[in-house]
């Protein structure tokens, strides 16, 4: 399998086939996938009400009537409403170009008023939400308070912060080149030890704005992992009775963010990295098997990520990385991941299968395993899902075959055949091609197996793809295999 | 796709590995022109494999938005006071009292009635304050300590420490992060304040003290019109001095008390 570009798919579709918006998927394929969350807490009473644009005029009124009104309820009516209207961009637009509004919002931000202070943050929310960077920008000053405000202990108040400076974070380069000298990765460290789940979710949210920062690489990730960040990250997705799904999909973006930078995956390896995300995969299967399967493959899909990434690292052999995860029901695990797949959310099977290509690849034991546990047949049953999915079905197999005969034999007589000559007449040519390379072997250390292969007629449809430039000499040579041996 | 029934049941049962078959490849596997070699692959970041999880991921965040969006249960109850002896707060939302309660009464200074944003700006107030070993040691060494997370630096003055972080940490010239309480007392109420520091004012008036001084005071906001004190007092220099006459034992008002627990629920969107 070549990690490179997908063959032939409809446009607009994805590497597995599924059809998503163009818009963002050129989004993606540009790097700018903005996620932003949004904390609206407003009470039910306003939620039917209309909420108008403000002006400038009076936002001023209001942040006047916040900072100076002499009855504390006024104050804070005052401040709700410029909340309100900040959920508008013209609001929004309109408060910026005002001179001293942040700074009073940030003086209220500062306020020993508890609601006047909650309803600053607010405001500062709502404008962190804002699609314009020079809006994100405009925030600057109250950066250094959201970040000594995140050793509150006051977990509503840090949830909203966190959330803050995540939008913020993603918002503006300039926003993170203040946020990295003001302290940002200890405070984040700090904060991370927080009890509350409801601020470990969101302070999850914020470090994976700040890893997906295209500077992140040099200068954002190298902090990170010199920080104790990595094993308070690797700690809250230990597996058992106490991981919060919310905050484990955070955590596991976050860290399939760092592990795919490649900055530095040993230390993550000797921080025990695979030690807790073979578990996981193992908890996220037996969650599925309990049909507890609410949004499951948001947290599958970047611990496969993680998995399939870290195998890659030479540092497994070291600390004998290969026999921790040597347990097969890894394999078995995986299988059932990749059926809930196929019901669920199709277009995660390649990460799936990418997994399983990692696993399997340098591993006698893990093809075995494969065989023993009856896994072929389920294998050959996602062939021609897609392209993508075949290709990547027709590696495994290969990485069966490639181990000799004691493993061909395993592979025929049975399904495989029949199976791989519906993939030889397929259209497309890394289907066909990786087809082809899994015959070369079968027939190599199975000979007999060419003589079924002729006796199905394989014959005319390897002939199907003689003028094929990219298919050519290796369609002759297996001819002269089948024929002659 | 159907598994063998058998596969359920290995994922219930104990680690274990399959003896591998024996491995034993031929030369001609995988030659020319045939090309297969198992390898692992790695995909880089912004690799085009990563598409689809990586759209469904923003969707997921932007769905959040949906969840959250629904109004959090925030039952209005009628109106109570705060617990804390001396603070006459009302409220009608259990929310906003945790966070008047941890904002203003969880880290206070017993001396000086301060609230602190965590115990670690309390504990570094408490030292560079109310601690007498700490002021001698001050004559002689570099004491005051950068107060961003994670940096070791220490500095012989508060000012050397604030245009360190102004310089170094990129923190606003006027950082602050409390407001002081209101004061009925003299030009130096900070120390000498008699009254219960846990009334508080509705505007918070201007007290003396450097930026970044870890028992932070005056406003951020510039003052916009007459009625509001100015940013910097006179007899600025001479303050601290002033204070750290007053021995640290001496405890004025009454202390903040630390029982609270919380009983409010969450109901956020798990």
């Amino acid at each position: 399998m070549r990690g490179g570009r997908a063959t032939a798919l409809p446009a607009g579709a994805g590497v597995s086939g599924l059809l998503y918006p163009p818009a963002l998927r050129k989004a993606r394929r540009d790097q700018q996938l903005v996620s932003k969350r949004l904390l609206r807490a407003d009470p039910p009473k306003e939620a039917g009400k209309v909420v108008s644009i403000l002006g400038e005029a009076e936002i001023q009124q209001f942040l006047r009537l916040a900072q100076r009104g002499t009855e504390e309820k006024e104050r804070e009516k005052a401040l709700a409403s410029l909340r309100q209207g900040l959920q508008h961009s013209e609001t929004q637009q309109a408060f910026i170009r005002l001179e001293t509004s942040m700074r009073t919002l940030v003086g209220l931000l500062t306020s020993n008023q508890a609601l006047l202070q909650l309803e600053a943050a607010r405001c500062l929310h709502e404008l962190s939400h804002s699609d314009q960077p020079v809006v994100a920008e405009a925030c600057l000053p109250a950066t250094s308070y959201l970040l000594t405000y995140l050793s509150s202990h006051s977990s509503d108040f840090t949830e909203l912060c966190l959330y803050t400076l995540g939008n913020l974070i993603v918002a503006s380069e300039g926003v993170r080149r203040q946020l990295l000298p003001q302290g940002i990765v200890p405070a984040l460290a700090a904060c991370i030890q927080s009890p509350h789940v409801a601020v470990q979710e969101a302070l999850g949210y914020a470090l994976s704005q700040l890893l997906q920062a295209k500077e992140a690489p040099e200068k954002i990730i190298p902090a990170i992992l010199a920080s104790t960040l990595p094993q308070h990250l690797l700690q809250l997705l230990q597996p058992g009775p106490k991981l919060n799904p919310g905050v484990a999909v955070e955590f596991a973006w976050c860290l399939h963010y760092i592990i795919c930078s490649q900055v530095n995956n040993a230390l993550l390896i000797t921080l025990g990295a695979l030690s807790t995300l073979g578990p996981l995969l193992l908890d996220l299967a037996g969650a599925v098997e309990r049909t507890e399967d609410a949004g499951l493959e948001l947290l599958a899909c970047p611990v496969l990520r993680c998995l399939s990434n870290l195998l890659t690292e030479a540092a497994v052999e070291a600390v004998g990385g290969q026999i921790q995860l040597g347990d097969e029901r890894v394999v078995a695990a995986l299988f059932i991941l990749l059926k809930f797949f196929l019901q669920k959310q199709p277009s995660l099977l390649p990460e799936g299968l990418w997994l399983l290509n990692n696993l399997t690849a340098n591993s006698p034991s893990f093809c075995t395993s494969l065989l023993s546990l009856d896994l072929i047949e389920p294998l050959l049953q996602l062939l021609a899902v897609s392209n993508v999915v075949s290709v990547l079905v027709l590696t495994v197999l290969c990485n069966v075959a490639e181990k000799g005969p004691a493993y061909c034999q395993q592979l025929w007589p049975g399904p495989l055949l029949p199976s791989v000559l519906a993939m030889l007449a397929a259209s497309d040519t890394e289907v066909v091609g990786q087809s082809l390379e899994l015959l070369q072997l079968l027939f190599l250390y199975q000979p007999e197996a060419a003589q079924a292969f002729l006796q199905q007629s394989g014959l005319e449809v390897l002939d199907r793809h003689k003028e094929e430039a990219q298919l050519q000499d290796r369609v002759f040579a297996l001819r002269e295999t089948a024929l002659h041996g | 796709m159907q598994l063998p029934p058998a596969i359920r049941a290995r994922l219930a049962e104990g680690p274990g590995a399959a003896e591998p078959l024996p491995v034993e490849r031929d030369p001609a596997a995988g030659k020319a022109p045939f090309r297969f070699a198992a390898r692992r692959v790695r995909f880089p970041r912004e690799h085009e494999f990563f598409e689809d999880g990586d759209v469904q991921r923003h969707l997921y965040l932007q769905d959040v938005l949906t969840q959250v969006a629904e109004a959090p249960e925030r039952p209005r109850v009628s109106e109570f006071p705060c617990q804390v002896a001396g603070c006459q707060q009302v409220f009608h939302v259990l929310e906003a009292y945790e966070h008047h309660y941890h904002t203003q009464h969880a880290n206070v200074c017993s001396v000086c009635k301060r609230a602190f944003p965590s115990s670690h700006l309390l504990d570094s107030h408490l030292l560079e304050w109310h601690d007498t070993l700490f002021l001698t040691l001050a004559e002689r060494q570099d004491m005051y300590q950068c107060l961003v997370g994670g940096c070791k630096e220490k500095f012989r003055t508060s000012r050397d420490r604030k245009d360190h972080m102004v310089a170094c940490h990129l923190y606003p010239v006027d950082f602050r992060f409390d407001k002081p309480k209101k004061s009925k007392g003299p030009s130096t109420p900070e120390v000498l304040a008699p009254m219960s520091a846990e009334a508080l004012g509705e505007h918070s008036q201007q007290l003396e003290g450097d930026a970044m001084e870890v028992c932070s005071t005056g406003h951020v906001t510039p003052p916009p019109a007459p009625e509001e004190e100015s940013c910097t007092p006179p007899g600025l220099p001479g303050r601290r001095a002033y204070s750290h006459r007053v021995p640290a034992t001496i405890c004025f008002g009454q202390g903040a008390s630390r029982g609270f627990r919380s009983i409010k629920k969450r109901g956020k969107h798990h």
